[in-house]
């Protein structure tokens, strides 16, 4: 299963990169976060999986398909991609990825803590710990930043409708 | 059934570097976006992982990758109404288009 998600993910994320038509790159986009929800799902994470579901694929991947529609004549037009451009951009990823694997699969940074209590735990996540976590003051419960995403989100909704209203004023001139 | 924890990190690994592959390459202010988008879902799994492997009393990766879709959401919605008025400006939304600020 988790090979089938992996594949999915990598190879829609590369349609998502690579590819020309650019509806076509939002509808890979989808199939990526749908990939992600999958591996949250493997993981006894629901509730995570819920919201990445809901969030991106029912929110964010609609604003991008909105964008693109508002933008006129951008679905049918092809972007060119330049050879020099995707030679080094293709250089610099495979670059960093090496670095990135061989630290990853060479070292043994990460001593994994004993799996079998994990998947326990993992298992027993109930909407309570969840809520308890997100509402609480103490150590290891996060009400300020979820305070402080409120916040966030108010500003964004003005900033969003301040940025995209249309300017009277200049129009005329 | 429990995998490795190498598994997801070579998984996000490879997702986060396509994602900085699209970010260099596309020319599109739109595919950059969506190239954004996949380096933070990398970094989301990243959490993930790490919150299930290695410290699974505390749900702490957990809170940072919802706090990340959150951000991720704002951060999308006010950067299409900026692309918005660009193309009401310049008529495309090249970022070659964009270099008032350049000089």
């Amino acid at each position: 299963m988790f090979v089938i998600l992996a594949c999915s993910i990598l190879f829609f994320g590369v349609m998502t990169v690579t590819s020309t038509k650019i509806l076509r790159a939002a509808t890979s986009l989808f199939f990526v976060l749908f990939g992600i929800a999958g591996l949250y799902l493997q993981m006894n994470y629901e509730f995570l999986a819920a919201v990445q579901l809901s969030v991106y694929a029912g929110g964010i991947v609609v604003l991008f398909i909105f964008a693109i529609f508002l933008v006129k004549n951008l679905g049918e037009e092809k972007e060119k991609l330049s050879k020099f451009k995707s030679i080094m951009g293709g250089l610099a990823a495979v670059s960093g990825l090496a670095i990135s694997l061989t630290i990853i699969l060479k070292e043994k940074v990460f001593v994994t803590a004993d799996t079998v209590r994990a998947d326990e735990i993992a298992a027993s996540i109930d909407m309570k710990w969840v809520g308890d976590t997100l509402m609480g003051t103490e150590r290891f419960q996060y009400l300020l930043p979820f305070e402080a995403a409120s916040v966030l989100l108010l500003a964004c909704i003005i900033g969003g409708l301040v940025v995209a209203q249309i300017n009277k004023k200049e129009e005329e001139i | 059934m429990s995998l490795p924890l190498e598994c997801y990190l070579v998984v996000s690994t490879l997702l986060f570097f396509i994602g900085v592959f699209g970010f260099i390459v596309r020319k599109n202010l739109i595919s950059i976006l969506m190239s954004i988008e996949l380096i933070l879902n990398a970094a989301s799994i990243n959490f993930i992982a790490f919150n299930r492997f290695l410290f699974p009393d505390q749900l702490e990766g957990f809170m940072y990758s919802l706090f990340i879709i959150v951000v991720a959401a704002a951060e999308t919605a006010v950067a299409i109404s900026i692309i918005i008025n660009v193309y009401r400006k310049k008529k495309n939304i090249d970022v070659k288009s964009i270099n008032e600020l350049k000089y």
